[in-house]
């Protein structure tokens, strides 16, 4: 068995969305380069709706994968439903990672998170 | 294109080797121990293979013991020499912070059992300094353990130093020469080694056997108990085919070491001139004394199991000592104790030539892992950091 599944490999070998956001509406950034890994999300968002989501990440097959899906699972949906994006549903999307590289979908999770989480401080 | 560049890992079995196992596992099936013909003439092909395996590190054919491998050999090499330290009040033992883990296992869980463990610093060439080893020999030492050859970065320790200073202060000295036995010349006798371990598979030879050299005189402990196989010291019906095999693998690679070596170092100094134009990128180890086919890089900004998985797609089979591909959280212990951080050791490359490397696929690896670098930068925030001048460059 291969290490990785199918969908694992193509977001990693044809990632969706990667690049940056020069004016974007919020910025995330997570990891460390200690661990080995580190994802950036940036978000363009109007009318409470993600309109365009750009990424960049240093870390192995499952993180950039994991980056990449996580981006396809909300570009265009509104912001409540960003909010509820689990670590899980990108996993479960990926058709599953190794044990050891769960925290890979994690990681995910927690860049948009942060990067909601600018998008707000800024509006306020 | 398919290039295998992680001989280091394991290697192809030769044509040689193959045909010198294969009547082992069809008509001389016997088992050594037997009395009757097949069994008789499967225990001479064993001796047979104990002296060819003998003569390739000018050992004495009674000074060998077939193993299951590295790591068996490793073990009770270690475990032997402190059994009979114990017995004297000697705990302490020397070794070096690159050891494969199946020395630093092994002395981990020595340490739990009340020995104590001096580990050398490798400096950032990735060799220890024969000074320092003097300096941490003790009254109480009971064993010097110093791989020849190091597997990640491929440099060559002083052995020959060593084993004067270990035989002037009367200690065993113990090698594990995994990545050296087949590819560099060693002579037991001159280097004073008193143990050495080795592994078939890493000098194209099959898995599952290797052998310890223990000198005359050194009492081994039996780490499996059972039959009188091996002198009595490690029991189980012997691996002949594979024994075999391991010796007609040895003789080929003794018999065409200098012509390989030459060889190989050549393409060596073609794959790090190449790798080198990359920017902020290292070699880690020494760039002399380290093994023919061994290339080892860093490049800053990316993490190395991304690389790997880019370069298979390219058809080229390597290793790093990231993280991720080390199944832990850090990255490699010898990138560590050689001083790289964190930050670039996740970013390693270990290519690892074979005797049928050509120039031609050296520059194939030279544009794949030039061209897979810089796109993984190309998406890599830290690499954007670095460039933006928010972080400073290490490499």
């Amino acid at each position: 068995m291969a290490l990785y599944s199918e969908k694992v490999m193509d977001h990693f070998r044809n990632p969706r969305n990667v690049g940056v956001i020069e004016d974007a509406d919020g910025v995330g950034e997570v990891g460390n380069a200690k661990c080995g890994d580190i994802m950036k999300m940036y978000l363009k968002i109007e009318d409470e709706i993600i309109q365009d989501v750009k990424f960049e990440t240093f870390g192995c097959g499952s993180a950039i994968a994991s980056s990449s899906m996580a981006t396809e699972m909300i570009k265009g949906k509104p912001l409540e439903e960003v909010e509820k994006l689990t670590n899980q549903a990108v996993a479960e999307a990926l058709d599953g990672l190794p044990a050891h590289k769960l925290h890979c979908s994690v990681l995910a999770e927690e860049a948009i998170k942060a990067a909601l989480e600018d998008y707000r401080s800024r509006q306020s | 294109m398919k290039i295998y560049a992680d001989n280091a890992a394991t290697t192809k079995m030769s044509k040689t080797a193959l045909d010198a196992m294969l009547p082992f596992l069809t008509e001389i099936y016997g088992n050594p121990s037997s009395l009757y013909e097949i069994g008789q003439r499967a225990k001479e092909a064993l001796e047979e293979a104990r002296a060819t395996v003998a003569s390739a590190i000018n050992a004495e054919p009674n000074e060998i013991y077939f193993t299951s491998g590295g790591s068996e050999a490793d073990n009770q090499a270690i475990r032997s020499a402190a059994v009979i330290g114990a017995r004297k009040g000697k705990k302490h033992i020397v070794s070096t912070a690159i050891e494969h883990h199946a020395v630093l296992h092994t002395l981990k869980k020595l340490e739990k059992e009340g020995f104590e463990i001096t580990l050398l610093d490798p400096h950032e060439n990735g060799i220890v300094r024969p000074e320092e080893l003097a300096a941490a020999i003790r009254d109480d030492t009971c064993l010097v353990t110093v791989m020849y050859a190091n597997n990640e970065i491929g440099t060559i320790q002083p052995i020959g130093e060593i084993g004067a200073i270990c035989k002037e202060r009367g200690v065993y000295f113990h090698t594990d020469a995994v990545q050296a036995v087949g590819h560099l010349p060693i002579d037991v006798k001159k280097e004073k080694i008193y143990m050495l371990s080795a592994s078939a598979h890493k000098f194209h030879g099959p898995k599952g056997v290797g052998f310890l050299y223990a000198r005359k005189g050194i009492l081994l402990s039996n780490l499996i108990e059972g039959g009188a196989q091996e002198r009595g010291k490690r029991a189980g019906t012997e691996n002949v085919a594979g024994v075999a095999a391991m010796a007609a693998a040895l003789k080929e690679a003794v018999d065409n070491m200098s012509a390989n070596a030459a060889r190989l170092t050549a393409l060596r100094g073609r794959l790090i001139d190449g790798l080198s134009q990359i920017p902020h990128s290292a070699l880690n180890g020494d760039a002399e004394k380290r093994l023919p086919g061994n290339v080892s890089f860093c490049f800053e900004g990316i993490e190395g199991e991304s690389l790997l998985l880019l370069l298979d797609d390219k058809g080229i089979s390597a290793s790093s000592g990231s993280a991720c591909t080390s199944g832990s959280l850090d990255p490699s212990h010898v990138l560590l104790a050689i001083g790289r951080v964190h930050d670039v050791a996740h970013g390693s490359l270990r290519l690892t030539l074979g005797e049928d490397a050509t120039a031609e696929q050296v520059d194939d690896i030279i544009e794949a892992v030039k061209e897979v670098v810089s796109y993984l930068r190309g998406m890599s925030p830290v690499w954007r950091d670095l460039m933006n001048g928010k972080g400073r460059f290490i490499l």
